[in-house]
């Protein structure tokens, strides 16, 4: 389903939830509405629902507003953050209760819930009330319940908020896959930022009730379009006085200018291991954390603090040695404005051409 | 030791304030045998009395079942009514849990007696409230009001509304969310509800006799017959009534304990 969402406000009393949102979702999409807790992703998500009615804004489906509609009438499949499964329904009863209240002839209805019980991989739970079923089961009750009406738009609010690390993985591919292989336009709300990446073809950034914004994982990564996105994804260090930093000169001529490091735009070791020294800080390893597969590696230059990951093939680093530090590329941004900046010093300044 | 002498002690006292008065109440009406106790309770005015008795209870349990899980739903679920109003209404329900049930029959009477206003208006109608059902009807339900609303709202509470979001989400619309969603997961709680009400109902004696009158024939309840026959030292008679209302009372207590276990599950 083509979603069009403009101009969306919603106020909780003095609490302003939604702030100005508009955003459109092109059919078959797979949708992540990131951000922290209480930032207003799951008020956009059940106003798109019908569950809350939006202050001012217009919500479109397939270029027809929907505002007016009953959440009844709208044709969207909700998979709620603990799914709110019937609970003394069982699986089958649970499945079939869309297909029920909506008139389909008794065969037919059959026919769904055995097509959907084989799809989420129930077979045999069939007759389970949900309090004998595990977390993953009843989450995918929750997903078949929700598709077997047939809807055009799923909505997942935190989706796997509620299940442990170990299923959570498996569940979100699986998810994926499904949904792939549906084709349903798919929104799903989660402050889980790598579950986001991992599933999502687009991320919309919610913060403070406002679409921060709108890109595939990689865009947003690469590109971030505010300091919050900036810091909000990924790891990152942020550095008061960055103009301090060898290579970063030019953004002490700003005032108020602050900068944003991310480990992997750092390089850190000894001196034969950089070909162009002229760009890097030296700097003293502060601490050095064994991570599985690689070194955490804390440096300090002068007062600033970085953070950085080290192979293990390389030489191992120890806390109190002498090393040299190449920030790669940083983003900076002021009051005003925000953007990405490499190390001007990365550049050989004098190229012997041979 | 010490430990052991506090658990008789409390067996002792138990059986002196709840054991006690019943046995003398089974005893009382068996004294002259089964004849007093089929003639305490076949007399007109105490056939009467236990009518009276059965209607105020079936009129009283239909109303505040059907009033009480609707005022729990709005309470619990109706957002429109906005935190200020909601949180007075919650406490309005507990009115006559504070105020003593004589207080309350008074109120009716002060409110719709012969002597005031609505009560004339309607006495001209041919409609008489106080001294006559009507009136007595509403004292029980002023008294019986908060029983059914306190068992279901903290359920409908704890179910949370998401069930009902999701029904409506697969297109269903209130009447068919209520029984099919809400109405098996409260239906223990109100149960137990009605039967509080039906006990509460049964033995209600202050509000009632207030408004009521006490008048022979037309507007006696069994408790305020119970309470006659005192008075005129038929001992025997009201020992049998009042027999077969601490029986209904014990029936009542095990379907109770019954519906608790199921609400439980």
């Amino acid at each position: 389903m083509h979603v069009e969402v403009r101009g969306l406000n919603k106020k909780f009393g003095e609490f302003h939830a939604v702030k100005d949102v508009e955003f459109t979702i092109e059919t078959g999409q797979l949708i992540g509405l990131l951000g922290p807790s209480g930032g207003g992703k799951t008020s956009i998500l059940r106003m798109l629902a019908g569950l809350e009615t939006p202050d001012t804004g217009d919500i479109v489906f397939h270029g027809k507003r929907v505002n007016d509609l009953p959440p009844q009438e709208r044709g969207i499949g909700f998979v709620f953050q603990n799914y709110a499964l019937f609970k003394h329904m069982t699986v089958t009863e649970n499945i079939s209760f869309g297909l029920e209240v909506k008139k389909w002839p008794k065969a037919k209805i059959r026919e769904r819930v055995a097509e959907l019980v084989e799809l989420t991989g129930l077979s045999g739970f069939e007759k389970r009330y949900p309090h004998q079923l595990s977390g993953g089961q009843r989450q995918r009750v929750a997903f078949a319940r929700a598709l077997a009406p047939e809807p055009q738009l799923l909505l997942l609010d935190e989706p796997f908020a509620a299940i442990d690390a170990k299923i959570r993985h498996e569940l979100r591919s699986w998810l994926r896959e499904m949904i792939d292989r549906l084709g349903i336009t798919s929104i799903f709300v989660t402050h889980d930022q790598d579950e986001a990446i991992e599933v999502a073809d687009q991320i919309m950034i919610i913060n403070q009730g406002r679409l921060e914004q709108k890109g595939t994982p990689w865009e947003i990564y690469k590109d971030p379009k505010t300091p919050f996105v900036a810091s909000f994804i990924g790891e990152s260090t942020v550095i008061e006085d960055i103009g301090k930093l060898r290579g970063f000169a030019d953004a002490a001529a700003m005032p108020g200018t602050k900068g944003l490091i991310r480990p992997e735009y750092v390089e850190v070791g000894k001196a034969n291991e950089f070909t162009l020294l002229s760009a890097t800080e030296t700097g003293t390893v502060s601490h050095i954390h064994f991570r599985g597969s690689e070194w955490l590696v804390e440096i300090k230059i002068g007062d600033i603090k970085l953070v950085t990951y080290r192979s293990l093939e390389k030489p191992v680093l120890h806390p109190g040695e002498e090393v040299h530090v190449l920030v790669h590329r940083a983003y900076l941004f002021n009051d005003n404005d925000s953007w990405v900046t490499e190390n001007k010093l990365k550049v050989d300044p004098l190229p012997v051409h041979i | 030791m010490m430990r052991r002498l506090w658990i008789a002690l409390t067996f002792v006292v138990f059986a002196l304030l709840l054991g006690a008065p019943v046995v003398r109440i089974a005893a009382g009406a068996w004294d002259d045998g089964w004849s007093g106790f089929a003639g305490g309770i076949a007399r007109p005015e105490a056939l009467h009395a236990l009518l009276m008795t059965g209607i105020i209870v079936v009129i009283v349990t239909l109303v505040n079942t059907l009033f009480g899980v609707m005022l729990a739903l709005y309470l619990v679920r109706a957002n429109w009514l906005g935190p200020q109003l909601k949180r007075i209404l919650n406490s309005v329900v507990d009115l006559p849990f504070a105020v003593s049930p004589v207080i309350g029959g008074l109120m009716i009477v002060l409110l719709l007696g012969p002597d005031t206003v609505i009560g004339s208006l309607l006495n001209k109608a041919g409609v008489d409230i106080v001294y006559a059902l009507p009136g007595m009807v509403i004292a029980t339900l002023f008294v019986t009001f908060p029983l059914v609303i306190r068992e279901v709202m903290p359920v409908l509470q704890e179910i949370g509304s998401q069930q009902e979001e999701a029904a409506q989400l697969l297109g269903a619309y209130p009447w068919t969310i209520f029984w099919r969603v809400t109405w098996p997961s409260i239906r223990w709680s109100v149960v137990y509800g009605v039967v509080l009400t039906v006990a509460r109902t049964l033995g209600e004696f202050g509000a009632v006799l207030v408004v009521s009158g006490n008048i022979l024939f037309k507007t006696q309840t069994a408790t305020t017959l119970v309470y006659q026959d005192v008075e005129n030292f038929n001992l025997t008679a009201a020992n049998a009534v009042a027999l077969v209302l601490a029986a209904c009372s014990v029936v009542l207590l095990l379907f109770m304990e019954w519906a608790k276990s199921r609400k439980e599950r």
